[in-house]
C-alpha cells in the first residue's frame, strides 16, 4: 500500500470518528486527541479500524507514536515496510 | 392479541414520533427483540417489546407523533398463530382495526416471500431492509448497511450477508451519524433534568485519590498479547469495580420516587457518554456486576457507539440505577457529578495523572485517578457514602479479580 493510500485510509477512519473534522488542515505534529476530541474509545475504535484495513497490528504500547499525523503516517509507513520486506 | 405502545421513556416525556418499523406484519419477535424506532427529545431511540409473537398490524402512520401510551402495533401472541398470509406492507391503517378471527393452533406458518419496505428515507439517513439480527451485527461493526447487497427475501440484507461483507470488504465509511441526534433538544432535556436533580436533591459530595498503577500494569500485560478488538479499556475496570462495591452498599443503587427509596437488586449503570457536538446521554450498561470483564467492555463499545450514532435502546433510558461519569484521558482531576434523577448516586472518574505517591515507605512516580461520589441525603448519608467510594478503590488494587 502505497503512503497515499495510508493518508487516506487514516483520514477516512478519522473522519468516521469526528465526520466534522477536516483532518487535511489538522497540523500534522498537533495531538490529535486534542485537535479533533477524540477519547480513549474513539482511539481504539480507530486502532481497530485500521488493524482491519491495512493489516497492521499497533500495540497498545505503542499508541503514543500514533498521537500525530506526522508520527502516525511515519509508524504506519514503517510498519508496512518492514511487513513487506 | 396485544398491543404495543408508545412507551415513556422518563417522567418528562409527553410524545414521541414513530420514525421508522424494525419488523414487518407477519415477523416473530421475542421479548426484547426491537421493533420500532421512535424520536424524542433525547434523541432516536430504538423500542424493545415485552411480549413474544407474530407482529399483526400497524397501527400508526410513520412520521406521526403521539401521546405516550397509544398503541403503535398489534401483537399475536403464541396460541393465536395464524394462518401464513403474504402480507403485502399494509397502507397506513386506519382505526377502527377488525379483530382477525382466531383459528385453532395451527403449525407454524410458513412465511411466504414478503414484499419488503422500500428503504426509508428519512432526513439525510436512508435505511436499507435488514433483519433485526443482521442489523445488530452491521451495528456491531461499524458497517453501513447501504453498502450491502441482500440475498434475502425482496433483496432484504440477511446475517449472512453482513457476515460475508465483515470478512470481504473494509469497513465503508458511515458519516451520518450525528444527523441523528438534535443537539438542542438534547440540551434541553439534560437542562430539565439537572434543574429538578439541584432542586429537589440534597446532595453530599465526596473524593477519594486512588494509586491505578496495578490496573494499568495488569491492562498493559494483558492487552500486548491481544489484537484490538480484544483490548480492554481502563473505563471498563471502573465500572466493573463500581458495581461490585454496589453489591455491599446497595443503598446507593435504585430510584427515590414519591417520597421514598426504592432499591434495585438489579445493577443497571448508566454510563455517561458524550456525543460530538454538546451532547450527553447516560444509557445503562445492563447487569453490569454479572459480566465478566471481556463481556462489559464489549457491551460498553457497543453503548457508546450505539449512544453516539444516536441508537439507543428504550430500556437502555429507562431503567439505569446509578450513574458513571468519566472524564477519560483528558480535561481535569476532579469532577463533581449531579444526580440524576429519579437515580441517588454519581461516580465521577477524573483524569488519570502522574504524581508522587508513597509506596511500602518510598516515593515514586504513580497513575493517580480522583474518584467522586454524589449522593443523595435523602437515602444516605457521607459515612456510608465514603465506604463506598473507599471500596471502590480497594476493588481497583487488584484489578485480576474484577
Amino acid at each position: 500500500m502505497s503512503e497515499i493510500n495510508i493518508r487516506k485510509v487514516v483520514e477516512e477512519e478519522l473522519n468516521n470518528i469526528a465526520p466534522e473534522a477536516n483532518i487535511a488542515a489538522v497540523d500534522p505534529a498537533a495531538d490529535l486527541r486534542e485537535a479533533i476530541d477524540i477519547d480513549s474509545m474513539d482511539f481504539l475504535n480507530f486502532v481497530t479500524a485500521l488493524n482491519h484495513r491495512i493489516g497492521i497490528d499497533i500495540p497498545e504500547i505503542d499508541y503514543p507514536k500514533l498521537f500525530t499525523l506526522s508520527g502516525m503516517m511515519a509508524y504506519l509507513e514503517a510498519k508496512l515496510k518492514a511487513a513487506n520486506s | 392479541m396485544t398491543e404495543f405502545h408508545m412507551p415513556s421513556l422518563g417522567a418528562d416525556m409527553e410524545a414521541g414520533t414513530l420514525v421508522e418499523w424494525l419488523v414487518k406484519p407477519g415477523d416473530q419477535v421475542k421479548r426484547g427483540d426491537l421493533i420500532a424506532v421512535v424520536e424524542t427529545q433525547k434523541g432516536a431511540i430504538e423500542i424493545e417489546t415485552f411480549q413474544a409473537g407474530q407482529i399483526d398490524k400497524f397501527l400508526v402512520d410513520l412520521h406521526s407523533k403521539v401521546p405516550v401510551g397509544t398503541p403503535l402495533a398489534l401483537i399475536r401472541t403464541e396460541g393465536e398463530a395464524k394462518a401464513a398470509t403474504a402480507a403485502p406492507l399494509p397502507p397506513p391503517v386506519e382505526l377502527p382495526v377488525a379483530p382477525a378471527p382466531s383459528p385453532p393452533p395451527t403449525p407454524p406458518p410458513i412465511p411466504a416471500v414478503k414484499p419488503l419496505p422500500p428503504p426509508i428515507a428519512r432526513g439525510v439517513a436512508a435505511r436499507a431492509a435488514a433483519s433485526p439480527a443482521a442489523r445488530r451485527l452491521a451495528e456491531e461493526h461499524g458497517i453501513d448497511l447501504l453498502a450491502i447487497t441482500g440475498s434475502g427475501p425482496g433483496g432484504a440484507i440477511v446475517f449472512a450477508d453482513v457476515e460475508r461483507h465483515r470478512g470481504a470488504a473494509p469497513p465503508p465509511t458511515e458519516k451520518k451519524r450525528v444527523a441523528w441526534l438534535d443537539l438542542a433538544a438534547m440540551r434541553t432535556a439534560i437542562a430539565a433534568a439537572m434543574a429538578r436533580s439541584k432542586r429537589e436533591i440534597p446532595h453530599y459530595y465526596l473524593g477519594h485519590q486512588v494509586d491505578i498503577t496495578p490496573c494499568e500494569r495488569w491492562l498493559a500485560q494483558r492487552n500486548a498479547a491481544l489484537p484490538p478488538d480484544s483490548r480492554l479499556l481502563i473505563g471498563a475496570l471502573a465500572l466493573k469495580a463500581v458495581a461490585l462495591a454496589i453489591r455491599r452498599f446497595p443503598a446507593v443503587n435504585g430510584f427515590y420516587r414519591d417520597n421514598k427509596f426504592e432499591p434495585s437488586t438489579a445493577v443497571h449503570i448508566g454510563v455517561a457518554i458524550a456525543i460530538r457536538g454538546g451532547g450527553l446521554a447516560a444509557p445503562a450498561l445492563h447487569d453490569a456486576d454479572q459480566m465478566p470483564l471481556d463481556q462489559l467492555m464489549s457491551g460498553l463499545r457497543d453503548l457508546v457507539q450505539r449512544t453516539r450514532a444516536g441508537r439507543i435502546r428504550s430500556s437502555e433510558l429507562s431503567d439505569p440505577t446509578i450513574t458513571v461519569s468519566s472524564l477519560g484521558e483528558r480535561g481535569v482531576e476532579t469532577l463533581y457529578g449531579i444526580i440524576y434523577p429519579p437515580q441517588v448516586a454519581i461516580v465521577g472518574f477524573g483524569k488519570v495523572v502522574t504524581r508522587p505517591w508513597v509506596v511500602d515507605g518510598t516515593i515514586g512516580p504513580r497513575s493517580v485517578v480522583t474518584m467522586t461520589l454524589a449522593g443523595d441525603h435523602r437515602v444516605t448519608d457521607g459515612h456510608m457514602g465514603a465506604l463506598f467510594l473507599a471500596e471502590i478503590g480497594k476493588l481497583l488494587q487488584e484489578p485480576e479479580k474484577l
